[in-house]
């Protein structure tokens, strides 16, 4: 376009220190044990995975902590195919949003246990189970994946 | 109960790479076109609306300190919005509140991004919560692909039918940005071109993506009493939504979006409108997709759930359509993001004010600006009209 100027080089490194708090570190807990948390809010009903401390729309306190199955229906999927910030993985990769069998929400993670050449023959609806890493740290990564059953 | 409100002047930056220029600078340019198409000074402005991305995208934080002497706020009152993608919505709002409380007679109202700047898919990143979303989330190509496929799978969409609607969209738009003078893209593409495109985030493809842009847009709101004071034209608020969703991704429909449905709802319900495609001349709907403006167009009613591919490839929304859906070229070809939900509301005045010049929709009276923000969270209508 115009003459260019030139430009200033300026960085901003930023380290943070996030509160877990009590509920995040009860389903953080149970990954190191291969087990997934939720909980069901009194009022409306819903079982959200991971568990809240209230419900989000309601407002009022989750129930208790229930184990969730490690199964559920492949409700959306994507191929990514750039390098993306942060990612624990290399493109190409698939993430899907999962709803586990008896909640009320879908969750994010990875899927895993497809070939590449078979990627694009992935459907939503297909039924998908969660991986466990052998080691875990009590980290959303424990799960490795969840694959196609 | 709120007064009425026009939009009275709009400006705009050439959009695009502006590296050449400082910041401060680029909002002048955008400033300086809006007092001068409202023909007032800088006197005139009562108080300053401005939003943008999160200060981690600008590298200078709560950037309307910084652009305080460009936006003309010294010695005014000053508003700050952010709400990521709908941002220039919100400011749209936020001005139009202002005005329409009898608090003010002028406001001025500027959206900018500098995308150049900072590293826009990094800062990007952050709007999601470390704990969970953000390992995967793979940003708004992400979450967009994630949301066409689930769309596309409710309504049981081919995957030809819905690469063909969008490859119509995209199209459209790539060729509709030619005629507009402040477009960032101005790429003749073939639809050819656009279908086997690099896949960035499958379905979605180089094409059906918008740019990085680095532009302005400055809005003047008068009050119905400024409007006559000043003997001006002016773009009326017929109609105003915003709606939020649970922040979490999973913990909604983002098909039949109840955030993006209510907004619009609250909008119509407000401008007396019952059949939007019908009544509304033209449309300028948030897209920096264009999977994801398929499910926008039927969330607001343009097109029955799980039809709008359908009417895509019938040219329902083309600009010689039933209903043109952003004959500026849209979010598509021009995306400074701070901006972008005020260019909507800018363009969507201008077509009542019947100023848009080259992609001017003919005898548009009622037209409708959308823009969406997060992780597909937050949606913001604005309806205008003539009258």
């Amino acid at each position: 376009m115009n003459k260019h100027y030139g430009t200033l080089y300026s960085e901003v490194k930023l380290p943070f220190k996030f509160s877990v708090g009590p509920v995040f570190f009860k389903f953080f807990e149970a990954l190191k044990e291969k087990k997934i948390i939720g909980n069901t809010c009194p009022k409306c009903g819903k079982t959200l995975v991971p568990p809240r401390s209230f419900c989000p729309v309601c407002y009022v306190e989750m129930g208790e902590f229930q184990e969730i199955p490690q199964q559920g229906e492949l409700v959306s999927w994507t191929i990514v195919n750039k390098s993306i910030p942060g990612a624990p993985v290399d493109p190409p990769f698939i993430i899907g949003l999962i709803k586990l069998d008896e909640t009320d929400c879908n969750f994010l993670h990875l899927i895993g246990g497809v070939e590449q050449a078979e990627f694009q023959k992935l459907r939503s609806g297909m039924r998908v189970q969660a991986r466990w890493k052998e080691e875990r740290k009590g980290h959303l990564l424990d799960i490795a994946c969840f694959e196609p059953i | 109960m709120a007064r009425r409100v026009g939009i009275i002047g709009v400006g705009q930056t050439k959009h695009g790479n502006r590296s050449e220029i400082t910041y401060p600078d680029l909002i002048r340019e955008a400033v300086v076109g809006a007092l001068e198409d409202a023909n007032i000074t800088l006197e005139d402005i009562e108080g300053v609306v401005y939003g943008t991305m999160p200060s981690m995208m600008e590298g200078v934080a709560l950037n309307h300190l910084y652009l305080a002497d460009a936006l003309c706020a010294v010695g005014k009152p000053i508003l700050k919005t952010e709400t990521c993608g709908s941002t220039g919505v919100s400011l749209a709002l936020t001005g139009y509140y202002w005005v329409a409380s009898g608090m003010a007679d002028l406001i001025m109202v500027v959206g900018s991004e500098k995308m150049h700047e900072g590293d826009s898919q990094a800062t990007m990143t952050t709007v999601a919560e470390p704990f969970y979303l953000r390992y995967f989330l793979s940003g708004a190509p992400g979450i967009f692909a994630l949301q066409s496929h689930q769309w596309s799978h409710r309504y049981n969409i081919s995957d030809k039918k819905a690469r063909d609607a969008a490859t119509k969209l995209s199209y459209d738009h790539h060729k509709d940005a030619l005629d507009n003078p402040y477009a960032h893209i101005k790429k003749e593409l073939s639809v050819t071109e656009i279908e086997n495109a690099k896949v960035i985030v499958y379905p979605i493809r180089l094409w059906d993506v918008c740019p990085n842009s680095d532009g302005a847009c400055a809005v003047i709101f008068a009050s119905e009493e400024m409007v006559k004071r000043l003997g001006r034209d002016a773009a009326w608020i017929k109609g105003v939504g915003y709606r939020g969703d649970e922040y979490w991704f999973g913990d909604s429909d983002k098909v039949r979006w109840q955030s993006a449905i209510e907004a619009a709802k609250e909008a119509y319900e407000m401008a007396g409108i019952t059949n939007p495609r019908k009544e509304l001349d033209v449309a300028e709907v948030y897209n920096p997709f264009t999977y994801l403006e398929l499910i926008f167009l039927e969330c607001f009613g343009f097109s029955e759930p799980g039809k709008a591919a359908d009417d895509a490839l019938k040219g329902t929304f083309s600009k010689d359509g039933e209903l043109p859906c952003d004959p500026s070229g849209g979010v598509l070809c021009t995306n400074p993001i701070g901006a972008t939900g005020l260019i909507r509301v800018a363009e969507a005045s201008l077509q009542v004010l019947g100023r848009a010049g080259a992609h001017q929709i003919d005898g548009a009276k009622l037209a409708f600006a959308h823009a969406m923000g997060g992780i597909s969270q937050f949606n913001g209508v604005m309806i205008v009209g003539s009258e």
